[in-house]
This record gives structure tokens, C-alpha cells and sequence, in this order.
């Protein structure tokens, strides 16, 4: 068909419609891993920030308390029988120091001995280690002057990966990583790209809109099955943090964060001719999540009139349901409710992207 | 070269081009034909509305109004078709650095359904030591003529260049302009934009000179240099003696000499027989006991009819 033209060069070849898209795949992934801040804000820094927070906030087992008696006649008798007391260190001293060591926090608690055999608590209830310390010397005093308990008690230590703070962290740091993705992938790039005058480049040839999109969210699906393996990955490996839900569950979760947070990047994206503009509105979105949304500590600490707003945000529904799913092993059908909040996000951001989306 | 077959429609064809931004109106009027085979040069200084018009007929601009046929179809019709046999070249594009030259020309060619092989394009703006350098690490001249390549996988019909050697050192303009050349050579239609006018001169077929909008001036570079009326210019520098300018008219009248004008420091004149004319402007002085401290002549150029025509130079700002 191409005959008539005058002095063809033509490389016999024809390229389909896919070839195009595979090709803008292609390049969107070579420019993806070429840039290595890139990388690092995908890779590094989840992990640096799960093993500074892993440490900062990990379990620590409970904590031997100091307590001052009151020097006096009856205080050796006291200091004794707390003596034998796991978890307590117990030790005399004259009651100016002891009003000291209270006021500085040496000392969880001041027991008074009486005479008659009574004692004084002195404490702040407003310290939490101050009433456990009461409660852990009135036991033990009570049983050395011979109480009796009528109840019979055991314990049974349970310690069960799952309910420690890496294992809320991990999650929570997977859901921001897909946020963080879709938005500087999908809003900021494209913002780069029209300011270079690569989107309208690109329209003037006969590339199909509608496949370069396409090919952009794809990609954002690749790289968030990367990231999500390498984050969790990391955590079950370093941390032991455990991945309960069919991996299935964990990516298909994954997909429709990321394609939630790509068409908010397409959003985000769609009018804005200047870097500032652009990130100032990928900060306007993105801040409010990263602190309301549960990914360092639980959203349920936000109060009560809050929660209605927090829980519609796109963050929190993917957190909530990427926890579930991960920690819990719950079915796609259980979390069908912020599913659903993350399918209405999809829905609405592309409608809205794509509507006022240009090229040049 | 412009050996069109005949009866050939023209390959761009623009009636009374209007665009409006808000109250500014950035093309007022326009109206020219492109031939097949014709490299077409639109010739002005900058803010003519040179771009806004090579935008509207690449489809990256809607005209406000008026009537644009590009390779014999419509824009908002045949977008697909007109863009799959047309090649384009903005001003400053940034291409992707991350990529490499080959992968660049490569994505451009995933695009068209037919064209050329990218070796082969790379080999033809002399890339070839380049193909697998990232594109951030090129120089102005060479991510200029990897935008040309791109420009030209597609096997284009019709080429448009906004501005293409604008900022580009001697020598990468040279090669620029090798690689129109050889476009040419294929008798494929070429439309560009510029405002350097030796740029016209050494590529277009024909020129429009361009000004606020509208079209001044048209045709061949030298029927325009002609009409100057003398295909020669003479400049002449005067030693500042407070004699004030000399009389135009006495220089006017001397022989071989069409126009004469007052430059700063000294005249310019156009003339059709130097030979004739310098010893008599010569002579002229002397009797005026006017000191001569430069003489230059040299043919006439595009920039002086931009001159002729509107008072002003091209690079007037």
C-alpha cells in the first residue's frame, strides 16, 4: 500500500498496537530503575525506616522497678520481704532523699513503715510505673504478713508473632510505599514530562493516548509487586513479621492500592505546569494520610468524630485491608468494605483525571 | 528539486489562519500553500506567531479560525492518518535521559505502523558512536539531531522543524542542515520555522516572511533578494567627523546604486553593479571631504529584505 510513495526507506517491519504499548512499557521501566533516587525512596527507605522504628519501638520485656523505704525501725523488715520479690528492687533510705529520688523518677515509690506493722504508699498515680509498683509491693507485703488467696490463679505466657509494633509497622509501610509510588510515578512524572515538552512530543507522533496512559499504570502494577514482595519479604526475614493471607489476596489488595493512588497521581497530575505546583498538591494529599491513616500507629487513636472522615481516606482503607490480609489472613470478602472505599477512588480520580488531563 | 508530479494536491494548503489567546492575537490572517517535494520556509523575527502556526498544522493547536488541509486531510478527522505520515520536530523538547539514543529512536518507531529502521536514522544524524549513550549525556547538537531522528523513523511525507538550529553552535548547524538536505533529496516536503535567515537561504525552495501575524513577503529567497532591486549591498563606515549624515538622495542618484539608507556610523546601499558603484560612491565622498574608515560589499540577504520590508532587523527584540 505504500508504494506510491516517492523514495520509501521503509524497513519492511510494521508495528502493531502493542508493540507501541510494550515498547512505552519498556522504556518506563528502564527510566524507572535509571533513576536512583527512585530507587532508593522505593527500596531503601522502607527498610531503613522499618528497622529504625523496628528498634525504637520493640517489645521490651517488663522493667525491675526501684522503690525506697523510709529508714527507720520497722524499714529492715519491710526491705525484706520485698527483697524476694521478682521485679522490684527495693532499698532504704532517709525521707528526704526518698521524697527526692520520687520527685526525679529514681524511685517508682516511697513506702512509709508505721508503727503496728501498717505502711504509706507515696506515689503519683499519673505515672504508670508508680501504680504498677504499688500494686506489685501491697502483694507482696499482703502475702509475707500471711494473706490468704481465696481464688485460685495460673498463668500461661503466650508470646505469638503478630501482635508486636513491627508486625502493625510492616503493613502500614507497604500501603505509604504504594501511596508514595502512585503519586511520584504516575502525578510527577507526567507533570516532567509535560514541562519538557515530551507529552506533547509524544501526541504529535501517532502514539494512542489512551495506551501511553495504560502503559504508565501497568508498570505502576510491576513495580508494586516488587515493592510489596521486597518489603514483606524483608520483614518476614528480618523480623519474622508473618504473611498469613493468600499471597493472591496480598497483591490483588496491592493492585487496587495502586491503581487507586495512580489514577490520584493521574489527578494530581493533569493540569500542572510547574514543579511546585505539582508537589505542593502531592503534599496536600499525601500528608494528611501519612498521619491519619494508621501507617506509623493505629488510626482508632484519632477520636471518635474523626473516625468517619479517616476511614473513607484511600490510605486507611488500603492499610486496614492490606492488615488484615497479612496479619490476619482475612478473605478479599471480609475487607470488602474498604475494598470498595479504594474502588470508588479508582473510579472517581480517573474519571476526573482523564477529564481534565492535557498534553502540552 | 520542486519537480512536483503534476496535478499533485499541495502537501499543505493554509486559508486565512487566525489564533487568538484571550485578547492576544497571535496569528492574523495567514494563508500559503506547501507542494509536495517544496521545502518551505516561514521566515520571522521571534514572537512573529511563527510557532502557533507550525503548532496548528502538526494538530497540536485548534485555529481559532480558518481553513488547514495537511497531506490532503483534516485535523479532528484523519488524526491518525496525517500523523502517521508526518515527522515533527519542536522547539525544545526534552527527550527522556534516561533512555539511551537507540531506545529513544526505537520508541518512536513502536509508534508508526510503517517506517524505517532505527540504525539506520541513527547512522544518518551521524549517532551511531552514540546509539547506547543515555541521552542526558549529549550534547545541544547532538540531542538535536537525535530529535531530528525521531522525527524521521516514521518515514515521514511531510517534515516539520520548529526553530531546529536555534541555540546550536557553527558546526552542529551544519550538520542540521546536511540532514535536511538529504531529507530533500528524497523529494519529501519539508515546512520549518526560523528566524536566522542564512538558515532560509541554504533550505527553502520558497520563504514567507512573517511579521505580527501576517505574511509580508513570499516566494523564492532570491526573487525576494531581487526585488530589493540590486542583489548587492555596500556598507559603508564613515569616520565621526560632526559633518552630521550625509545627503541619501547624492548617494541615490550615483550609478549602479538602487537604494541607499542611513546605518548607524555610516549607509548602507543596495546596488546591482558594484563595479560601477563603489568608485563613484568613492569618488562621491572624497568631493564631500568625508573620511572612509570600513567598506564591505556582499550579496544581498534575506535579513536585508526583512529590513526593506518592515524597518527593522530580524533580531530586534
Amino acid at each position: 500500500m505504500s508504494e506510491s510513495r516517492p523514495g520509501r526507506r521503509d524497513d519492511g517491519r510494521e508495528s502493531t498496537r502493542l508493540d507501541a504499548f510494550l515498547a512505552m512499557c519498556l522504556a518506563r521501566f528502564r527510566e524507572f530503575y535509571r533513576e536512583s533516587e527512585v530507587v532508593f525512596w522505593s527500596f531503601v527507605f522502607p527498610i531503613v525506616l522499618s528497622v529504625g522504628l523496628g528498634i525504637a519501638f520493640r517489645n521490651r520485656p517488663a522493667e525491675t522497678l526501684p522503690v525506697a523505704v523510709i529508714a527507720g525501725p520497722d524499714s529492715a523488715r519491710v526491705v525484706a520481704a520485698l527483697s524476694g520479690t521478682p521485679l522490684l528492687r527495693a532499698s532504704a533510705m532517709d525521707a528526704e532523699a526518698a521524697a527526692g529520688a520520687l520527685r526525679l523518677g529514681r524511685v517508682a515509690l516511697v513506702v512509709v513503715p508505721r508503727a503496728g506493722g501498717g505502711v504509706e504508699y507515696r506515689l503519683d498515680p499519673s505515672r504508670s510505673e508508680s501504680v504498677v509498683a504499688r500494686a506489685r509491693v501491697d502483694d507482696a507485703l499482703q502475702r509475707a504478713a500471711g494473706r490468704r488467696d481465696p481464688l485460685p490463679a495460673s498463668v500461661a505466657e503466650v508470646t505469638e508473632p503478630g501482635g508486636r509494633y513491627i508486625d502493625f509497622l510492616i503493613p502500614g509501610i507497604v500501603g505509604m510505599n504504594i501511596m508514595s509510588g502512585g503519586m511520584w510515578g504516575v502525578g510527577f512524572n507526567l507533570v516532567d514530562m509535560r514541562i519538557k515538552r515530551l507529552l506533547k512530543r509524544l501526541v504529535a507522533a501517532p502514539m494512542r493516548r489512551a495506551d501511553f496512559l495504560a502503559a504508565h499504570l501497568a508498570m505502576r502494577l510491576v513495580f508494586m509487586a516488587i515493592e510489596v514482595s521486597f518489603v514483606l519479604g524483608f520483614g518476614h526475614l528480618a523480623f519474622g513479621v508473618p504473611v498469613r493471607g493468600h499471597l493472591a489476596a496480598v497483591f490483588a489488595v496491592g493492585a487496587l492500592g495502586a491503581l487507586c493512588f495512580g489514577g490520584l497521581g493521574l489527578l494530581v497530575g493533569s493540569r500542572a505546569r510547574r514543579m511546585e505546583t505539582v508537589t505542593g498538591l502531592m503534599n496536600v494529599v499525601m500528608m494528611p494520610m501519612f498521619v491519619l491513616s494508621g501507617v506509623f500507629f493505629s488510626a482508632d487513636r484519632f477520636p471518635q468524630v474523626l473516625q468517619p472522615l479517616i476511614r473513607v481516606l484511600p490510605l486507611t482503607a488500603l492499610n486496614d485491608a492490606m492488615r488484615a490480609v497479612v496479619l490476619e489472613g482475612a478473605h478479599l470478602r471480609a475487607e470488602a468494605a474498604p475494598l470498595a472505599i479504594l474502588a470508588l477512588w479508582t473510579v472517581l480520580s480517573f474519571l476526573a483525571g482523564l477529564r481534565l488531563f492535557r498534553w502540552s | 528539486m520542486t519537480a512536483a508530479p503534476p496535478l499533485s494536491a499541495p502537501s499543505v494548503v493554509v486559508r486565512d489562519l487566525h489564533k487568538s489567546y484571550g485578547t492576544v492575537e497571535a496569528v492574523r490572517g495567514l494563508s500559503f500553500d506547501v507542494a509536495p517535494g517544496e521545502c518551505f520556509g516561514l521566515l520571522g523575527p521571534n514572537g512573529a506567531g511563527k510557532t502557533t502556526t507550525i503548532e496548528i498544522l502538526e494538530g497540536l493547536l485548534a485555529p481559532s479560525t480558518g481553513e488547514v488541509v495537511v497531506l490532503g486531510r483534516r485535523w479532528g478527522r484523519d488524526d491518525q492518518a496525517i500523523r502517521e505520515r508526518m515527522g515533527v520536530c519542536l522547539q525544545q523538547t526534552v527527550l527522556s535521559e534516561k533512555l539511551q539514543v537507540d531506545e529513544t529512536v526505537a520508541l518512536f518507531r513502536s509508534f508508526y505502523r510503517r517506517g524505517r529502521a532505527p540504525e539506520a536514522v541513527i547512522a544518518e544524524v551521524e549517532l551511531t558512536e552514540k546509539a547506547q549513550a543515555r541521552v542526558g549525556t549529549l550534547s545541544g547538537g547532538q540531542k538535536q539531531r537525535l530529535a531530528v531522528a525521531c522525527a524521521l523513523v516514521g518515514d515521514p511525507e511531510l517534515l516539520f522543524l520548529d526553530e531546529p538550529t536555534t541555540g546550536l553552535d557553527p558546526q552542529s548547524r551544519r550538520q542540521v542542515w546536511g540532514i535536511v538536505n538529504g531529507f530533500k533529496a528524497s523529494r519529501r516536503t519539508v515546512l520549518l520555522t526560523t528566524h536566522y535567515m542564512d538558515e532560509a537561504e541554504r533550505l527553502c525552495d520558497r520563504v514567507a516572511i512573517v511579521d505580527h501575524g501576517r505574511v509580508i513577503a513570499e516566494g523564492p529567497p532570491q526573487h525576494l533578494m531581487v526585488s530589493l532591486g540590486g542583489e548587492h549591498v555596500v556598507e559603508i563606515a564613515l569616520r565621526e567627523d560632526g559633518a552630521g549624515p550625509p545627503a541619501l538622495a547624492a548617494f541615490q542618484a550615483l550609478p549602479g546604486v538602487r537604494a541607499a539608507q542611513l546605518e548607524p556610523g555610516g549607509l548602507k546601499l543596495t546596488v546591482t553593479e558594484p563595479h560601477l558603484a563603489v568608485p563613484a560612491v568613492l569618488e562621491r565622498l572624497r568631493a564631500e571631504g568625508r573620511e572612509l574608515s570600513g567598506l564591505t560589499t556582499r550579496h544581498a540577504s534575506l535579513e536585508d529584505v526583512f529590513v526593506a520590508l518592515t524597518g527593522r532587523h530580524l533580531r530586534d527584540e
